[in-house]
């Protein structure tokens, strides 16, 4: 059984598309898909969980969180596994994990296809997975993607092509409450200047996610 | 960098505290924070920050409100933990501000005392069986918690059975416990399912809506076939009709309920009715 819902949103000219979807599937009974796209990047994202976890992993006062990320072709390498704690340390400062102690919280995700913005896309995706999942947050969060080329301007989810010209890309993990930032990784050259501004131009993309998800979800409960 | 920070001070106002009356089933998501009843009457008027001065300023009476499913204490505010629509019970007492909750779908089940489940036995070890009921852990039965069962008279449960019961022991802490029989040892109701029928799952929120009191599709189920049905708490439901084809149905209109209107569902019940 399929029912699904995709708005598109235009923002800085790379459409947003997410398709919140209700997929029952014989055993995995908890298991609830989401798809992300930004621009033509695309991601499939589950969450299991509270589930049984192993007596080594479990942990006595909390959830244990695990993120597995999937490339599209080929096996997962050490790009997978650096991603993966990314956004698996950003789940921990959203998710209550202190309500489901010695239980274990799953997000899968699966590269669909990759045109830039990868982390900030899977982000999207796990938060969508997480709040359609029931799985109890403080807040939701969002990842964005800033660029600067060599003249210093600022793009915002920057396509492949751009981020291979751009002299540094930084991606934002924020918060909905404050905008506050749980998570930044970067590469390449920026000064301090250009980092706050960068940040600043992110937190005002990301009203844009959050007023998305809001309208999405806003149309799953719509239809019950 | 100005026009930046003027427009990031726009979109953090929006963030404020609003009122739980206002939300009401309203769709709310996780990170919002909404004010109980009594802290409105400070905050109102003097929303610029000033309060009007009160010589009896802590003598106000407080209400005292239950928090719910997918909602959180936070300081003095509730903080919404979970998607989903803003519900509010008015007290039946008369004594405090009622009940809020969050009305989320969800299709994984986490044990809440006195909660009625069906469960499965998976593993029979010593004097307590393991009962599968979905949720993180295997909750345990012991063989005395059966109506009529003494150390001699062992009831007659194998693995793969499919239990009713109640928790009696549920929170985050400890593992799950569930008996068969209420506080005054009789089963009503609760024990060994029968023989045959159908085991299938659905969302919680389904369940939840069919146990309501004046439900329609049970009523229009009973008048449709003779039935057996149990639901559980955990999302599953256990139904036997006369012919295995008349128990299909059924588990399919149930399972399709959730989706459908009203129109949609009489439309089919009168087509199945004439067939």
């Amino acid at each position: 059984f399929w029912g699904a819902a995709a708005v598109s949103l235009q923002r800085s000219a790379h459409p947003l598309l997410c398709y919140v979807a209700h997929v029952t599937v014989g055993l995995a009974q908890n298991f609830l898909p989401e798809w992300t796209l930004l621009g033509d990047t695309s991601v499939l994202a589950g969450v299991y969980g509270p589930a049984e976890v192993k007596v080594s992993k479990e942990i006595f006062n909390k959830a244990t969180l695990e993120v597995i990320l999937r490339p599209k072709i080929g096996l997962p390498g050490v790009a997978e596994k650096s991603r993966e704690r990314l956004i698996r340390n950003t789940c921990e400062a959203v998710v209550l994990g202190t309500l489901h102690p010695r239980t274990s919280i799953t997000v899968v995700l699966q590269v669909i296809s990759d045109a830039g913005s990868l982390l900030a896309c899977c982000l999207n995706a796990a938060c969508m997975a997480l709040v359609d999942a029931g799985v109890p947050m403080r807040s939701l969060f969002c990842g964005v993607t800033c660029a600067l080329d060599s003249d210093g301007t600022l793009m915002l989810d920057p396509t492949a092509k751009q981020e291979k010209e751009a002299r540094a890309v930084l991606t934002f993990a924020l918060d909905s409450v404050e905008r506050k930032l749980l998570m930044s990784t970067t590469k390449g050259l920026y000064s301090d200047a250009e980092l706050q501004q960068c940040l600043a131009a992110a937190q005002a993309a990301s009203q844009h996610v959050f007023r998305f998800y809001r309208e999405s979800l806003q149309r799953r409960y719509s239809k019950s | 960098m100005a026009e930046a920070a003027a427009v990031v001070a726009e979109s953090l106002a929006g963030g404020r505290a609003r009122a739980a009356r206002t939300v009401l089933d309203q769709v709310v998501l996780p990170g919002e924070e909404l004010l109980l009843p009594e802290q409105e009457d400070a905050d109102g008027p003097g929303g610029a920050g000033e309060r009007p001065l009160r010589l009896n300023a802590g003598a106000r009476a407080r209400v005292r409100v239950v928090c719910g499913p997918g909602l959180r204490r936070c300081g003095d505010r509730l903080l919404v933990t979970k998607c989903g629509r803003l519900r509010h019970k008015e007290p039946g007492g008369g004594s405090g501000g009622g009940v809020y909750w969050v009305d989320s779908q969800q299709k994984r089940y986490v044990p809440v005392k006195g909660d009625h489940v069906i469960g499965i036995v998976t593993a029979k070890s010593g004097d307590i069986f393991k009962v599968d009921v979905g949720g993180s852990e295997p909750a345990s039965l012991s063989y005395l918690a059966f109506e009529g069962a003494t150390k001699r008279n062992r009831p007659n449960v194998q693995v793969g059975d499919l239990i009713y019961g109640q928790f009696v022991v549920a929170n985050k802490d400890m593992e799950p416990e569930m008996v068969c029989i209420d506080s005054c040892g009789r089963a009503n109701g609760m024990g060994v399912i029968g023989q045959d029928g159908l085991l299938f799952k659905v969302t919680l929120g389904l369940i939840r809506k069919l146990l309501a009191p004046d439900c329609e599709i049970l009523q229009e189920l009973g008048k449709l076939y003779p039935l057996e049905i149990v639901f559980g708490m955990n999302g599953r439901i256990w139904v036997k009709a006369k012919t295995i084809q008349q128990t299909l149905i059924l588990a399919n209109i149930l399972e399709a309920c959730e989706h459908m209107t009203a129109d949609q569902r009489k439309q089919i019940f009168s087509r199945l009715a004439e067939s």
